[in-house]
């Protein structure tokens, strides 16, 4: 199976070479052979198509069984594991939050990277109030989870964003929040995004490339 | 402390009354535990008589290396036995001997070292009875709970590994809480000792003819040497074994399903 994106000159980010991942003798992920270029790429495709695998593997989350990946031209497996899920940083469907208030999961993320954090502009950026930095975590909806995720991951200046289903747990309005975060994280020179997504319309909003898994 | 008293097998056989009105009550009330409590009795006469003659034998032959041969068994037994309720934890038997070790010999060596106890078979062995049993105990608790732990919080920890966290990093509330439930149990004992229930050293001492003094004192001497040891099982029990729920790669291993 071979897929590649509508781009042209673009750098290549991601490059997927046969790559495939088996998960209790089945397979999860058949031979995938793909370019992710920089910019914005939406992955879609059918449940169990092996996206949201997809992604963990681009962050080594998990290895692939078959296959090679490259991440700017060299092996992803030659990257420290660390240093790259900081340079490469995913937000998982379901929002998983550390105990703790809004501010405390953004320090955590920012220090590990070794970054400074600019509060009030990342929760900004994530479509969030300044005044949600005191929230206690267990007290937000699953939509101010969401955007609190999305805050977290871009406290630690990533280079690419891997959003999995980003809206899939959401309702409309909260849904048209994260897209308009989005969005605006798009227009950012400084940031490439891979967000898997079952909606095609959504892929089409959101990615200026789209990848579509079988 | 040298108190001693002389037990009767007439007097054994007698208090096996109360085992029969135990067996009496299951089978009225249905219970369904007749065949676990006479199991269980069966199990206690033949092990504490063998155990007894073994550590006869070890008293008569008065050398520390029995002891430590002695102590060592119990190690091995004791991880395998707390393996059995840490078996949600991947290769917990090497954790769990490494920790009922440490445990042992730390608390062991420094009761010595203090000139607390005499290193002889005769204080040797039951408190190094009593320490890898409450080790065992709080480590297998604490393995326990990090199993289930481990399995609720996944996601939390599968996104924290997302963020470029260690493993340790990642694992740090859930060993946290690991570590807390093993070492609980003690800490709440301890805080009601002679007010809810007399500990068993104290019972037995007072049985045997000691002054109240000498039994508290012993009590109390035993209860902060369990102390120690249970947080130290727990604690090298729980950061040796999280470690075996991570790759190399820092990714958490897929964990086969337990049979339904």
């Amino acid at each position: 199976m071979r897929l590649w994106c509508r781009w042209d000159h673009a750098a290549v980010l991601f490059e997927l070479r046969g790559v495939g991942l088996d998960c209790g003798g089945r397979a999860v992920l058949e031979s995938v052979t793909a370019g992710i270029p920089t910019g914005s790429t939406a992955i879609v495709g059918p449940s169990g198509a092996g996206k949201s695998t997809l992604l963990r593997l681009l962050n080594r989350l998990a290895e692939p069984d078959r296959g090679h990946i490259y991440y700017r031209g060299q092996p992803l497996d030659s990257y420290e594991p660390l240093a790259l899920r900081r340079e490469v940083s995913l937000v998982p469907q379901l929002p998983a939050l550390l105990e703790g208030t809004v501010e405390s999961n953004l320090r955590y993320a920012a220090d590990l990277a070794g970054q400074p954090l600019d509060l009030d502009g990342t929760l900004r950026r994530a479509g969030l109030d300044p005044s949600f930095a005191t929230r206690d975590v267990t007290k937000l909806s699953v939509g101010e989870q969401q955007r609190a995720m999305l805050a977290r991951a871009l406290a630690q200046r990533p280079a690419v964003l891997l959003l999995d289903e980003p809206t899939s747990a959401l309702d409309h309005a909260a849904r048209d929040t994260i897209e308009a975060a989005l969005g605006e994280l798009r227009r950012g020179a400084d940031l490439s995004i891979v967000l898997v997504t079952h909606d095609p319309e959504q892929a089409q909003r959101l990615g200026d490339q789209v990848l579509r898994l079988p | 402390m040298s108190t001693s008293i002389h037990v009767e097998l007439w007097q054994v056989a007698a208090s096996l009354v109360l085992v029969a009105l135990a067996i009496a009550i299951s089978f009225w009330q249905r219970a369904d535990l007749e065949r676990d409590i006479a199991v269980a009795t069966a199990r206690s006469i033949v092990q504490l008589t063998l155990v007894g003659y073994a550590i006869k034998l070890i008293f008569e032959a008065d050398t520390i290396w029995l002891v430590l041969a002695l102590l060592a068994v119990m190690v091995f037994f004791g991880a395998i036995t707390a393996r059995h309720r840490a078996a949600k934890v991947p290769g917990s038997f090497g954790p769990l001997l490494i920790a009922l070790a440490l445990a042992g010999a730390s608390t062991l060596g420094l009761v010595v070292a203090l000139g607390i106890f005499d290193p002889t078979p005769r204080y040797l062995v039951p408190v190094g009875g009593m320490v890898i049993g409450n080790a065992m105990t709080a480590s297998a608790v604490a393995l326990n709970r990090l199993g289930d732990e481990m399995a609720d919080a996944r996601a939390r920890i599968e996104a924290t590994l997302a963020l470029g966290a260690t493993p340790r990093e990642a694992a740090a509330p859930t060993v946290r809480r690991s570590l807390r439930s093993g070492m609980i149990a003690l800490v709440d004992s301890t805080k009601t000792t002679g007010l809810i229930f007399f500990p068993g050293t104290m019972v037995g001492m007072l049985l045997a003819g000691a002054s109240p003094t000498d039994a508290v004192r012993l009590q109390l001497i035993l209860l902060y040497t369990l102390l120690g040891s249970v947080s130290i099982s727990a604690l090298v029990a729980t950061a040796l074994a999280y470690r075996n729920f991570f790759t190399p790669a820092a990714q958490l291993r897929e964990l086969e399903e337990p049979p339904a």
